[in-house]
């Protein structure tokens, strides 16, 4: 009941509890950063919601370290490992494939195109999502350190607050692309 | 509402009374600087090793050197030295700026530019473009 292998607990913590996490912080992120403006809230209210940006953005900042290199160093190897070569026939090991499998890796199937048109699905997604991903830790720290550095004083900044959005809202979008093809991917060709 | 607004270095400071009676002191923007600068370092430095990778078989093969046998590939010599280059200009970065009052929104600009330049080179039609046959 409930099985899960080796491979697939690690794609779920990589790309469903991890995204999620990050999601989820991003969401009350955003919105605490938001609210950060003159009149918006008294001061037992700013005092209150720093106390949980501190908390919220360092998170934040941990899961998407935690997040891209479960992705890289785990879960990766497992997608691009060269299985299917046999002489000079590169993807010899997916022929007739409809799934990847013991001879055929996801990235060996995918650029096969033995099930469909499907060599985009890595040329593109995946050279994509395995690079731009990793702006999302490099943003996130930044916005979590000046969230920390400067504090309360964010309110009396304006231009700072909404220079930390953009910031935040960057490292938002490098994760929905590295999230939204990881979740195709694995459905195109998912690591068993 | 009425805002009094003065000026710190470019940055505009507007009144906020419900922050006033916290007392907090005052914080200089270097800090904020160097951090905002080397996230834009270690996207441009990704970006660039994501493109020299693609052109260049020797530095594929030395990014791909650092993956200590996980069958990772030059996506960990690329990600070992773009994080390097966030941290380590960080921490060099933040302690030469650590006491100094800075134009933040130059800085801002300058690692913006940086951040817009290595994602567009780690683009797979850009990257892709220059793949050495």
């Amino acid at each position: 009941m409930f099985d899960l292998s080796n491979r697939e607990f690690w794609t779920v913590v990589h790309g469903l509890v991890l995204g999620t996490v990050f999601l989820l912080l991003l969401g009350g992120g955003l919105a605490g950063l938001w609210s950060l403006q003159p009149g918006y809230l008294t001061t037992a209210g700013v005092r209150e919601r720093m106390r949980r940006m501190y908390v919220g953005m360092w998170a934040m900042a941990v899961t998407a370290w935690a997040t891209v290199i479960t992705g890289t160093w785990i879960v990766y190897p497992w997608y691009r490992a060269e299985l299917s070569v046999v002489g000079d026939d590169d993807f010899a090991g997916c022929a007739g494939a409809i799934l990847p499998g013991d001879t055929c890796s996801p990235r060996d199937f995918l650029k096969s195109n033995a099930s469909g048109d499907t060599a985009s699905w890595h040329n593109f997604g995946m050279e994509w999502k395995e690079h731009i991903a990793w702006a999302a830790p490099f943003l996130i720290t930044a916005v979590a350190f000046i969230v920390a550095y400067y504090g309360p004083r964010i309110v009396r900044r304006p231009w700072l607050r909404t220079a930390t959005i953009v910031m935040l809202v960057g490292g938002f979008a490098a994760a929905v692309i590295g999230g939204l093809y990881g979740a195709f991917l694995n459905k195109i060709a998912p690591i068993s | 509402m009425t805002m009094n607004e003065t000026n710190v270095k470019g940055d505009r400071i507007v009144d906020a009374p419900e922050i006033e009676s916290m007392h907090l002191d005052d914080r200089v923007d270097g800090p904020a600087a160097a951090v905002m600068l080397s996230a834009g370092i270690g996207i441009f430095v990704l970006g660039l090793l994501t493109l020299l990778a693609e052109a260049n078989v020797s530095i594929h093969d030395f990014l791909g050197e650092l993956e200590f046998d996980k069958g990772v590939g030059p996506l960990a010599g690329k990600t070992i030295l773009a994080s390097a280059g966030f941290f380590v200009s960080w921490l060099v970065l933040g302690l030469a700026m650590r006491h100094k009052e800075v134009d933040l929104r130059r800085w801002f600009w300058i690692a913006f530019a940086l951040g817009v330049i290595g994602a567009v080179l780690m683009f797979p039609p850009v990257f892709q473009a220059f793949a050495s046959e």
